[in-house]
């Protein structure tokens, strides 16, 4: 049976694709890792210990680190088992003999004048640790948060809002598009955000290859990389999957299985800790009266416009863009008129991807590069598109900074370790009261 | 190389705790998705319910265990059915699938959220302990012996009410399935349309099966607290239901046995590359500078990843599933 034979051969081919692409990231394990033994033991810390960063506010609100403090810790006999000392960048560790009950004595003298503990109740703080395991212990300092005045912090809190509202769209509208185009809800989406991000660590910042670029060429470097792997993804795997006729659901657990796959290589090779970008890491922030924002922040808002605003015209106005919206509106009749569909959908992944790589490069030179930030946007990105309308361009992106604006403004009102909760609500929320989105049409979708 | 340790481990995966925790979560997630058609990707927060229903009821409230057990088992999934069920149930497949990883992710986010006002309850990313006493009072078994050659009293105390709760689970979900609910539930999964116009409220009926299912969740998560003596929120972290996923697919949807025999598998062949990898490091077969003792635990994850692209690419009916009946089809 000739169909038979097709299909087994699409298998294969899909095998070989897969292998390939493991023994791939092993040699990079291998790389990264070479890498990590000379250099950068002491950022990972081995064996049993208990640390932390002791961190102030100054008179600004500027964060400043409390160097030489000293801190005791002792066993639940009240034997002292070891001592330390705040660094310059406030932290500070002390190697433990094994897992137990312990606790930790912030020496409140050796404290920098017109600093105090938050919880002085805290002190000593009590903690037990696994065999193993680095325990962070947290000492806040100061009074609780300043208050200061409530409609000022609102228009702070407004322009933050802005800006994770623009990264979020620059990663969503991939998501919104492959799903336009191909009905797939792509749940690996979020980890071409993170590919995107330790890309271009790779270039700038991890020294695994030898040299270290500027951030600006590494993320330039990152992009290009994020759309060919989008590009290589849809033609090994995507493809060759809607070829073989597999149902949506079964593409959709496909999705999900790269999506834990993905992840969980990219902390294999970067491990478990946060990394930084070197360039433009501290910076003064320019005052503007009611709001505060580093020029780095002021710079991704108005790149990330610039670029959503080329990602519109090119829509609206080339050819590429035209058959992308005509085979999201109705594929069938996009296809009959001639537009060759399957080229369209590449072009999607890949100009999707590197959208998504570049989000991850922003996103990261404002938050920490950690393995699992891409997940972490990916629920936010489906609040984003979910809001604006599933499938629609503009829907993402209208979605995302309403998104983005309400994460950062219901800290007002809700502790902001809560605050992705607030936008996981409003996914639920709109489902409830609205299915189709803000922007979508109403239709039947059930 | 160890290999009576290492067969010993393979055993325990077969028939030990992690069978009957994930068995019971993938039982759950049969009830969903082999029997009524529904996605769901958040059972991780049904485990998390049960776990938190008892844990929050005995260590944070001082209520009685007899008390925490109906509330891990019952209220709180049936609270987290609703929550899903009731924005999502009307529309198309995959927004129940968005909604219930976003629902998921947020009550680990609130679990271990360290804002005084909910640790209070929950006691952050420690999470709570001490509220086993009451089960293992009832131990008949001394915890100085090794039963079977695997477990001590407390161990085998809870792989014995485990083993018990799923046959219990089994016999449920096949005398469930055999009367006219369970064909009500078959026709939604088959056809929602011709159901709905037969008369059947396709609507109430999923969200029945979301409820069964997610209290089976709880069940396997409630034993999984017990099991660990402890609640933590990274005990549930999203990529927990996928476990309970692969172990459906791999025996095959929409057969009343086959998530057991499934997470019997599964966790024969985690535990296998498991203990074998962490042999092959303490003992240099494979060096430092590929893998290391902390990533042997991220090498079973990357196994569930692989193992959900290749069953739902390849053969989607997993080992007993027929595909002409269930193939995670399409609707």
């Amino acid at each position: 049976m000739p169909e038979d034979r097709a299909s087994i051969g699409r298998t294969m081919r899909m095998l070989v694709a897969s292998l390939l692409v493991a023994l791939g990231v092993l040699g990079l394990a291998n790389a990264a890792h070479a890498q990590e033994d000379t250099g950068e033991e002491t950022v990972e810390g081995t064996g049993t210990e208990v640390k932390g960063t002791l961190r102030a506010r100054d008179a600004d609100g500027e964060d400043v680190f409390l160097e030489g403090v000293e801190f005791v810790v002792s066993d639940a006999d009240g034997n002292e088992v070891g001592r330390g000392v705040s660094d310059a960048e406030g932290n500070w560790s002390v190697p433990l003999p094994g897992a137990g009950a312990y606790s930790t004595l912030l020496v409140v003298e050796t404290l920098p004048e017109g600093n105090s503990l938050r919880n002085p109740e805290n002190n000593p703080l009590s903690f037990t640790v696994n065999e193993g395991d680095s325990r962070p212990n947290l000492f806040p300092l100061g009074e609780a948060a300043a208050k200061t005045d409530n409609s000022i912090k609102a228009i702070q809190l407004f322009v933050d809002g802005l800006k994770l509202g623009l990264i979020i769209a620059m990663c969503s509208i991939g998501l919104s598009l492959i799903y336009g185009t191909t009905s797939l809800v792509n749940f690996a989406h979020g980890e071409m955000v993170t590919f995107g991000a330790m890309a271009a660590y790779l270039f700038h910042a991890s020294g695994a290859l030898g040299f270290e670029t500027s951030l600006l060429l590494a993320g330039v470097l990152a992009v290009v990389l994020s759309g060919i792997a989008g590009g290589l993804f849809n033609g090994l795997v995507w493809r060759p999957l809607r070829n073989s006729g597999a149902s949506l659901i079964s593409a959709l657990v496909v999705s999900i299985g790269f999506s834990i796959f993905l992840r969980y290589v990219m902390l294999y090779i970067f491990g478990g800790r946060d990394g930084f970008y070197r360039d433009y890491r501290i910076q003064t922030k320019w005052n503007f009266g009611w709001f505060t924002l580093a020029p780095k922040d002021a710079f991704i808002m108005v790149f990330s416009v610039v670029v959503l605003v080329l990602v519109g015209v090119a829509l609206e106005k080339t050819r590429a863009g035209k058959a992308m919206r005509a085979v999201a509106d109705n594929r069938d009749l996009a296809e009959s008129s001639g537009i060759d569909v399957e080229k369209v959908i590449s072009w999607v992944w890949v100009a999707g991807s590197a959208l998504a790589g570049l989000g991850g490069v922003l996103f990261a030179t404002t938050e920490a590069i950690g393995w699992e930030m891409g997940f972490r946007i990916l629920l936010l990105m489906f609040a984003g598109v979910t809001l604006g309308g599933l499938g629609t361009a503009y829907g993402a992106l209208f979605g995302s900074l309403i998104i983005g604006v309400f994460i950062q403004t219901s800290t007002l009102v809700i502790p902001s370790d809560l605050k992705n909760v607030g936008a996981l609500l409003m996914l639920i929320v709109v489902l409830l009261v609205r299915p189709q989105g803000l922007l979508g049409r109403a239709e039947r979708i059930g | 190389m160890d290999w009576g340790s290492i067969i010993e481990n393979v055993f325990r995966g077969l028939i030990g705790e992690n069978l009957i925790y994930f068995g019971l979560a993938a039982m759950g997630l049969n009830i969903h998705f082999g029997y009524t058609g529904l996605l769901n990707f958040g059972q991780a927060v049904f485990m998390a319910a049960g776990a938190y229903g008892l844990a929050i009821a005995v260590t944070s409230l001082g209520w009685s265990f007899w008390i925490g057990v109906p509330l891990g088992l019952i209220v709180f999934p049936l609270v987290l059915a609703a929550l899903m069920g009731i924005p999502t149930l009307r529309l198309r497949a995959d927004y129940l699938a968005i909604v219930t990883i976003a629902v998921a992710e947020m009550f680990r986010i609130i679990f271990r959220s360290p804002t005084p006002r909910i640790k209070k309850y929950t006691n952050a990313s420690d999470g709570l302990n001490g509220f086993t006493r009451t089960f293992y009072d009832l131990s008949p078994f001394s915890n100085d012996k090794r039963y079977l050659g695997l477990w001590l009293g407390n161990q085998m105390w809870v792989v014995l009410v485990g083993w018990i709760a799923l046959a219990l689970a089994v016999l449920l979900v096949w005398m469930l399935i055999r009367s006219p609910w369970g064909r009500v539930l078959k026709a939604i999964r088959e056809d929602e349309d011709a159901a709905r116009s037969l008369g059947k409220n396709a609507y109430w009926y999923k969200m029945q099966a979301l409820a069964l299912g997610g209290i089976l969740g709880a069940a396997g998560g409630m034993l999984r607290a017990i099991g660990t003596g402890s609640a933590q929120p990274q005990n549930f972290i999203t990529d927990v239901t996928f476990f309970a996923w692969v172990a459906l697919i791999l025996g095959g949807a929409g057969k009343v046995l086959a998530p057991v025999i499934g997470a019997a598998l599964l966790y024969g062949v985690l535990n296998f590359t498991d203990s074998f990898l962490r042999q092959a490091v303490a003992n240099d077969v494979i060096p430092d500078s590929i893998m290391t003792g902390a990533q042997v635990g991220q090498v079973r994850f990357m196994l569930i990843g692989l193992g959900l692209v290749l069953l739902a690419a390849f053969r989607p009916q997993g080992i007993f599933g027929s595909k002409e009946e269930m193939a995670l089809d399409d609707r």
